[in-house]
């Protein structure tokens, strides 16, 4: 596959090590009352889309950026790519 | 190519003049693709021959009137060669000799060359008398599915017996077992356009596609260009094929932007426009060049792509129909047309479609007696020259070990024997769609040309022309072939017009589905490779395996190196007539890569023995060397063992001398492998505050800590230091074994948790060179190492600080003053490319201490003694809990992991706590991986206690010791337990004691 890095343009996907589920920038919040439960569903459960997907990307062997990569799981079509801090920032993380 | 002459069309018989040069090649033709005037010569089973250059070794031993060239892989019945082509099911040999030999080549597709050499396979003793003919008599027994049902018991005869015999009985080639001495490479490629296959489509493709500036790939699996331009008689305009290919190639060759790839095989199609390629560069000579590759594999990146792959002929299955002599029509014509070879000199033809008929006409033309052309069709055209049996059958051969006559049933339902040597079978042609199915592409049936064509989700960028889209004709292939380039160079930007094509033959397909001859008790050949037969499907479909994959499955059917290119759509066939369906309605197997096999060496290409992964030295590597280090590979690092010294014979001499050495004086030990990441910015402190589980936020200037990582799902994954050299700058450090996912998971932490803390990091593993030099005397030791402006005294640099500093004359360093091995001890780091000098100059300046370089056993001798965790212990199930530091989790901040660290589960009362184990008799050792059983009562899962997870002789205990895990292990300090190994049968008693075998108040450390 190849992954169209927003800074580097094309770059090979044997570039990048696979992380999973873009969810993982939503860490919950670990002050709210019901953490416990929240932070299981955090770490267990995923969705298993046979579709378009968001996952994120290291580019491990490159400039080591965290992408949030749209890609298709059946086509393995690649829709979109971001800078996971851009992806991350418009989810409402900050510090 | 100029002194080669292009099918002459005069008989063999009557050049005298070329069969004197052809010496011994009695089935040589006139005219042809081969170099007269350089002979070659070769050897098959011993026996020596002649060929020419431009022959295959098929060819060649056709020329030589051999016929028989393998036994078949389950009956060892005779076999011939049955294409000319990749897709050969039979004709495979074991090539060249010594650690070269190389089983299941294909003879059809092997370059002649000089000194070739050439074995037979599955036979013995020999290819005319194979022994293991008898399972031909047997093969009633040895049907579809004969593994399951015959060798089902007993159990334990299948590894002792029955799978040795089979093995031996129904193999193919053998390996040499020997290393290749050859080597493979790897190479990336990129163009605007890929064209897979310079048949005619390929070719005008390649001509439209060059001559628009774009960047393009045209990759030939064969060693000419051409495709079947090659293998015809007709011409393209007022040229002979041959001739406009060789045009054609001339002007591709000029231009700057087409790259030519010959002998290059396109195995398979990948995402977004990759295609995997091999190219064979020396695979027609004896060796390769001294230094070159034997093959290249390219990964070739295509905006654009174009499959010009042509097509397959199948066959047609009838009773006795795999009998040496009988071979595919297209193959006959191609042998006799390109390489001037004939199987027989009195050949007939079984068809189904006009095709077949060509080939009849070809071998006429050619001085070959063509005894009859049966076809299936009723109103099929005559043939000039021939006698023609129109709707007729084969219905059965006859021939020890070659064909010597077939006897067919005529239409008005009488039978006749024909004498022949050889016959040509035609069942239509295939497109060669595999490529187009590698992304789940599933190809759609057209009536027409019964056959099926490219559909559906073929990859992304790829587009077919010519046979491999069912376009058939010269014609059709050369124009379908222009225009797709045009086409896909349009969607790229380019403008271009198609080439000027010469006029081609055009004509229409015409063919009526006949699979295979219903007459007849005995066995019809469909996979001639697997030995599976018409029977053997209709027993699969009796059997009720009736999904086209189970098919597969059940009888072998389209397996081994061909996948089935000849056979498959045989089998779809059947099946479909005994389901009462349509072919369509069957569908086909997937088509999978590779397109045809490839070696491992070629996947493997430099990456092995040595080369498989990158080796990494420590900076002190040079004087481990020099010094008796016996090395020991950490991931990919080569770290020093133990240094041997004059007169030790065992290792464990080595290490207690070590560990002793440092505990008592000073030894020095390189940890540069040891993962260190710098971390800056203003947020930096909060940030560690994160990744680690306990608190860092108000760790002073100056100061390290000691570090837990947790996963977020509450286990322990890493630990380290973290010093602080000012507010907004820390070092961390890492495992040897986690310092790359550690430094991962803290670009994840930054970029995607919080992304808006001012912090920056790096890694900076290879910059800096550190040793630990460790016991009492280190302090004596540094004195004369770091430059006297830097007080170093216990008070001025306490356990625990740390230091950017100047060592030897003003080198940059840095001191820390941690411990691993439980004595006064640091670590000093200096720019990497001084660690060698620094090594050398620790050795000298410790010398009145008797300083003692250590490995890596006697670290984890005294990282035992003193109850530090490793990887044995984060081994990825424990928490901090278990490992004794839970209080060391703060439950006042958030951190990565704490939240989950709660869970109930991971907090029971009878939770695993980190332990100390001696064994009771001294003498008796602690095995790691040994489980903790009450001292008496059954062993069993259900009454485990815990389990050892690291041992080692401790010479300053003088006995084996180990630390482990054990149920509730903080209150049971005394007790006595087995630890049992099964495995081993070892059973050893162990009492429990503090992890920490020495110094438990700590106050070696901060002496």
């Amino acid at each position: 596959m190849i992954i169209n890095h927003p800074i580097l343009g094309p770059r090979d996907a044997q570039e990048f090590t696979y992380l999973g589920d873009a969810s993982l920038i939503e860490r919950p919040d670990p002050q709210a009352e019901n953490a416990d439960e929240t932070f299981h569903d955090y770490v267990y459960l995923r969705d298993n889309p046979a579709g378009e997907h968001q996952e994120l990307w290291y580019h491990e062997q490159g400039d080591r950026s965290w992408l949030v990569v749209t890609r298709n799981t059946l086509t393995h079509e690649i829709t979109d790519v971001q800078l996971a801090r851009d992806a991350a920032r418009a989810r409402g993380r900050s510090k | 190519m100029s002194d080669m002459t292009v099918n002459s069309g005069v008989a063999f018989t009557s050049d005298r003049a070329a069969k004197g040069t052809a010496k011994g090649q009695s089935h040589r033709l006139t005219g042809g693709l081969v170099e007269r005037a350089k002979p070659l010569s070769f050897t098959f089973d011993g026996k020596t021959f002649q060929g020419f250059e431009g022959d295959t070794l098929a060819s060649a031993l056709m020329a030589n009137g051999v016929k028989l060239m393998g036994r078949s892989f389950k009956y060892h019945r005779p076999r011939g060669v049955l294409t000319a082509g990749s897709e050969e099911p039979n004709a495979l040999v074991e090539l060249r000799s010594g650690a070269r030999q190389e089983p299941n080549t294909r003879a059809t597709v092997a370059e002649l060359y000089d000194g070739l050499e050439a074995k037979s396979q599955n036979r013995w003793p020999s290819l005319e008398h194979d022994m293991l003919s008898i399972n031909d008599k047997l093969s009633n027994f040895l049907t579809a599915g004969f593994y399951y049902k015959t060798f089902m018991w007993p159990k334990t005869f299948w590894e002792k017996l029955y799978e040795p015999i089979i093995r031996r009985a129904a193999g193919l080639g053998s390996a040499s077992g020997e290393e290749d001495p050859d080597v493979y490479d790897k190479g990336f490629l990129h163009c605007d356009l890929l064209i897979i296959g310079a048949g005619p489509a390929g070719l005008a493709a390649a001509l439209t596609a060059g001559r628009s500036g774009a960047r393009v790939i045209l990759t030939e699996e064969d060693f000419l260009l051409g495709g079947r331009l090659n293998a015809e008689s007709f011409g393209l305009g007022d040229m002979s094929g041959m001739d406009w290919v060789g045009q054609t190639q001339a002007e591709l060759a000029a231009m700057d932007n087409v790259r030519i790839l010959p002998r290059c095989t396109v195995i398979g199609s990948y995402d977004h426009g990759v295609y995997g390629a091999v190219e064979r560069l020396a695979d027609h000579v004896l060796a390769p060049e001294p230094g070159k590759p034997r093959q290249i594999l390219w990964r070739i990146y295509s905006k654009r792509a174009l499959l010009c792959a042509g097509s397959t002929e199948r066959p047609i299955a009838f009773e006795n129909n795999d009998r040496p002599g009988i071979m595919l029509a297209g193959a006959m014509r191609a042998y006799a047309n390109r390489w001037a070879v004939t199987p027989d000199q009195r050949v007939a033809i079984f068809t189904n479609n006009d095709d077949g008929h060509r080939t009849a006409t070809d071998l006429i033309a050619k001085g070959v007696e063509v005894a009859a052309v049966v076809d299936t069709r009723a109103d099929a055209p005559t043939v000039e020259g021939t006698e023609l049996f129109a709707g007729a059958q084969v219905v059965d051969t006859k021939g020890k070990l070659g064909l010597e006559w077939i006897r067919i049933r005529t239409a008005s339902g009488v039978t006749r024997d024909i004498p022949v040597g050889a016959l040509g079978v035609s069942g239509g042609w295939n497109p060669n769609v595999h490529l187009t199915c590698h992304q789940r592409g599933k190809p759609e049936w057209r009536e027409d040309i019964a056959a099926f064509v490219p559909a559906g989700d073929i990859p992304v960028g790829m587009s077919v022309a010519g046979a491999a889209n069912g376009a058939f004709s010269t014609s059709a292939a050369l124009r379908t072939g222009a225009d797709s380039a045009v086409a896909s160079l349009a969607a790229l930007g380019f403008d271009v017009a198609p080439a000027d094509l010469p006029e081609a033959e055009d004509a229409p397909v015409n063919v009526t589905p006949f699979w295979f001859v219903k007459e007849g008790k005995g066995r019809a050949w469909i996979d001639q490779q697997n030995d599976v037969t018409v029977k053997d499907v209709k027993l699969a479909h009796q059997e009720n395996f009736r999904s086209v994959e189970h098919l597969k499955r059940y009888t072998t059917l389209g397996m081994a190196t061909d996948q089935g290119k000849t056979s498959n759509m045989g089998g779809l066939a059947v099946m479909a007539e005994l389901a009462g369906k349509e072919i369509p309605q069957i569908g086909t197997t997937i088509f999978r890569p590779p397109y045809t096999p490839v070696a491992m060496g070629t996947f493997g290409g430099r990456s092995r023995g040595k080369e498989f992964r990158p080796t990494r030295l420590t900076p002190s590597h040079k004087w481990a060397a020099e010094n008796g280090a016996t090395f020991v590979e950490v991931g990919q690092w080569l770290r020093a063992q133990w240094y041997e010294k004059p007169g030790e014979t065992h290792w464990r001499q080595s290490v207690d001398r070590e560990a002793l050495a440092t505990r008592s004086s000073v030894g020095i030990c390189d940890v540069t492998t040891l993962g260190k990441i710098d971390v800056q910015g203003a947020d930096a402190a909060t940030f560690l505050n994160r990744i680690y589980a306990n608190a860092f936020g108000k760790l002073a200037v100056g100061k390290v800590r000691y570090g837990l990582m947790l996963r977020e799902d509450g286990i322990c994954y890493d630990d380290g230091t973290a010093a602080r050299f000012a507010e907004d700058h820390f070092v961390v450090t890492t495992t040897t074994a986690n310092a790359v996912v550690v430094y991962r998971n803290m670009e994840f932490a930054r970029q995607c948790l919080w992304p808006d803390l001012d912090v920056q990091i790096i890694s900076t593993t290879e910059a800096w060179a550190q040793f630990a030099v460790a016991g009492p005397k280190s302090r004596d030791l540094l004195r004369k190492i770091v430059d006297a402006d830097h007080d170093i005294s216990n008070e001025a640099f306490p356990f625990m600080g740390c230091a950017e500093i100047t060592v030897c004359g003003g080198v940059r360093a840095r001191l820390f003053r941690i411990s691993f091995s439980g004595e006064m001890a640091y670590e000093i780091a200096v720019p990497t490319r001084y660690g060698n000098a620094m090594m050398e100059a620790l050795m000298e300046a410790g010398e009145a201490f008797g300083a003692t370089p250590y490995g890596t056993e006697a670290l984890g001798v005294m990282r035992i003694e003193k109850g530090h965790v490793t990887g044995n212990e984060l081994n990825g199930t424990t928490t901090a809990l278990n490992i004794g530091l839970g209080r060391m989790v703060s439950q006042k901040k958030d951190s990565i992991g704490t939240v989950n660290s709660r869970r109930e589960g991971l907090n029971a009362e009878d939770a695993l706590n980190l332990v100390g184990l001696k064994p009771v008799a001294a003498t008796e050792p602690v095995v790691p991986g040994s489980h903790l059983m009450a001292e008496t009562g059954e062993v069993h899962a259900k009454t485990d206690q815990g389990y050892v997870t690291s041992a080692a002789y401790s010479p300053h205990i003088g006995s084996s010791i180990g630390l482990g895990f054990l149920k509730n292990g903080s209150a049971r300090m005394g007790e006595r337990l087995r630890a049992v190994n099964p495995l081993q049968g070892q059973e050893v008693l162990v009492e429990v004691v503090s992890a920490h075998f020495i110094d438990p108040e700590g106050e070696r450390l901060r002496g």
